[in-house]
């Protein structure tokens, strides 16, 4: 009895141990990742210092480096493909988890999942040779008022930020809809009750369960977020590969992911390579500044006092 | 509860001991080293153009030399030149020569051996046209450029008499990743138009004034197929594989000259009188009147003193049959090959490597 005692004290400690040091390693590993990008790109951060993240060139045989396009091309396409991708991930996790008939359930699940499953090599293909056509008939049928607008200036080519953003937004949504389904059905079922009994109608409880839910969503769009930032080879075969910052969706355009996937193998020079790598330790560094505001986002949302807009109507229409 | 504690770290100790552990096996070679009796292990990288080839030639010395084993990995050209400078790879391959300051940067004399010869041809995707065009030097510049910028230019019309050409927007298609097609393509623009040469210069990746860049050939050219108007580059062996049609263009000669496999050992065939002791030439507008202009070399990368004299022999006796014996291969899978006057020179070359 007692060596059983002894046994089970040096387990929680062995426990305890093995499991801290897991969780160790893990920041080893992400400092480790911060310091190698670093230390490999130290002869261009050395040489263009902060003008990396403002010049506008890329040019490999004069070897003048500057990274801003690509990082707009990042952060533009990932914001396009989550506007595009959060009201359907959305619309899919609520219909599955509260609104669809159970037979349902299972095939809409797993074909949500089907989507995650598909290497992205496969998208990209698809890209070419069945969306870009689309998206190009569509830039032809634009009509002239809209041309004048700067979100639809440019030659009608297919390719570029508005292909690229269906294709991440198409990419995105298993991944938030299935984080988001699970956290709505966390949603513990005495909340929804208790909108029912205070006499909500469904589209109101189903409002409360989304309210109620609120931070686990937002992780769910930022996990979509994260991966859209990181997406690489689809995202370079519709994007067109053209280093420049404009506002036009049918203009092509680049990202650091796909920038750094086509020259890596190919760069000779030292300083290029440098160049090369430094784009990667930005990308590190907006996905970590990225990560720091969806987390401070959601602790602010976690202080708010709870809004009792949804709930108060439903009382009253119960009183009334 | 017992057991899983144990178990939860030990796959970690593991993990750490195989860290630190793991050191490549030295290969073993014995001193006797004839192409049958190696027992060597050769690693290479390097040029992706001429793997297929490469691949070829390794499986078939595996029948000559069974004791040799050679692995050659496809990683780019600039993978290659660093990891043959960093001593990773024993042999290393480009698609173009190192540069002086790479030299200088490596720990021991590197020599050039040139095995096949690669051709960039001109695409295009004109509805309507099906012919072949005729380009000059100067006007596949301009267009590349964005200086020309309707299918129906004069000078354009002017090469191509009885070639109705609509009056559509050129789209310049090129390859966004890093490749040896884009260093042959951008040296023999360089070499025709000074203009080219000040703005973009010739590498594997430069930057472009105009157009859109596709992933690979097959990206390149699936934008060329569904974009009307839109011109682009492949390698021949890559437009002879999907049959995509080509133009024609001039040399320095004057003549209009079709890419063919003849073609491009023509070019390499004139440019041999002024071929320099190292083999780092460009061949590109080379003289002669039956040579395709855009072609040029592919090398292998050796070390004139690789330091393990057993190994090195093993090397230079597969470089010496593949250059000699493998050119049927290379003939077979669509490459043109070295011409017979610079097979003598490397030859002499290779005797220079440090085998004892």
């Amino acid at each position: 009895m007692s060596e059983r005692r002894f046994n089970f004290r040096t387990d929680e400690a062995l426990f305890r141990g093995g499991t801290g040091l897991f969780a160790v390693l893990l920041i080893v590993i992400v400092g480790a990742i911060g310091f190698e990008l670093y230390r490999q790109s130290i002869l261009s951060i050395n040489e263009f210092g902060w003008q990396f993240w403002q010049t506008d060139v890329w040019d490999p045989v004069a070897g003048e480096f500057g990274a801003r396009p690509f990082i707009w091309g990042t952060l533009y396409s990932s914001i396009l493909a989550l506007l595009i991708s959060t009201p359907i991930a959305l619309g899919i996790a609520i219909y599955i988890s509260e609104l669809s008939p159970t037979w349902m359930q299972r095939p809409l699940v797993f074909l949500t999942e089907l989507l995650a499953a598909i290497p992205s090599i496969v998208y990209g293909l698809w890209g070419i040779f069945v969306l870009v056509p689309v998206v190009r008939q569509l830039q032809v049928a634009t009509p002239d008022w809209m041309r004048s607008l700067p979100f639809f200036t440019g030659p009608p080519l297919g390719v570029g930020m508005l292909s690229a953003a269906l294709i991440l937004a198409i990419m995105v949504i298993p991944f938030s809809s299935s984080v988001a389904r699970e956290v709505l059905r966390s949603v513990p079922q005495a909340q929804r009750e208790a909108a029912y009994a205070l006499g909500a109608t469904r589209w109101e409880a189903i409002r409360m369960a989304l309210f109620y839910a609120r931070t686990g969503i937002i992780g769910a769009i930022m996990l979509g977020f994260g991966r859209a930032l990181g997406e690489t080879m689809a995202v370079t075969m519709v994007i067109g590969n053209s280093p420049r910052i404009t506002w036009s969706l049918f203009a092509p355009q680049y990202t650091m992911a796909a920038v750094l996937a086509n020259e890596f193998a190919e760069a000779a020079s030292e300083l290029y390579l440098h160049a090369l790598v430094e784009i990667g330790f930005v990308l590190f560094i907006i996905t970590l500044i990225v990560n720091a505001i969806s987390r401070a986002f959601i602790w602010s949302m976690g202080r708010q006092r709870k809004p009792r807009a949804a709930l108060r109507t439903a009382a009253a229409r119960a009183s009334a | 509860m017992r057991r899983p504690t144990i178990l939860l770290v030990l796959p970690l100790l593991a993990g750490l001991a195989a860290c630190s552990g793991s050191q490549p096996a030295p290969a073993s070679g014995s001193g006797a080293a004839s192409p049958a009796s190696g027992g060597a292990q050769l690693n290479g990288a390097g040029a992706t153009f001429p793997a297929p080839l490469y691949t070829k030639w390794v499986a078939e010395y595996g029948k000559v030399a069974p004791n040799v084993q050679i692995n050659y990995q496809p990683l780019g050209s600039g993978a290659g030149i660093r990891q043959l400078t960093n001593r990773t790879v024993f042999f290393g391959a480009s698609d173009q020569p190192m540069t002086d300051e790479q030299l200088k940067a490596a720990p021991g004399k590197v020599l050039h051996l040139p095995t096949v010869l690669g051709a960039v041809v001109p695409i295009y995707n004109i509805p309507g046209i099906t012919t072949e065009l005729r380009f000059t030097g100067p006007l596949l510049a301009g267009i590349v450029l964005g200086k020309l910028t309707k299918w129906n230019d004069p000078a354009i019309a002017k090469l191509n008499p009885g070639v109705t050409l609509p009056d559509m927007a050129i789209t310049v298609v090129h390859r966004s990743d890093g490749s040896g097609t884009t260093f042959i393509w951008t040296d023999f623009l360089s070499k025709v138009s000074p203009e080219f040469k000040s703005t973009v210069g010739a590498d594997a990746s430069v930057r472009w004034p105009t157009g859109v860049g596709g992933k690979g050939s097959e990206g390149l050219t699936g934008m060329v197929r569904q974009t009307p108007g839109s011109f682009g580059y492949v390698e021949l062996l890559y437009a002879l594989q999907n049959k995509i049609t080509y133009g024609a263009v001039q040399n320095s000669s004057g003549e209009f000259v079709r890419a063919s496999i003849d073609a491009v050992s023509a070019a390499a065939a004139s440019a041999a009188p002024a071929m320099p002791a190292d083999f780092r030439v460009s061949i590109t507008n080379p003289p002669g009147k039956d040579a395709y202009p855009i072609a040029s070399f592919t090398w292998l990368l050796l070390y004139e003193d690789p330091g393990d004299p057993a190994r090195a022999r093993a090397l230079v006796d597969f470089v010496r049959w593949a250059l000699k014996d493998g050119r049927s291969f290379a003939r077979d899978l669509g490459y043109a090959p070295v011409p017979d006057n610079v097979l003598e020179m490397e030859m002499r070359a290779l005797d220079t490597i440090k085998v004892q």
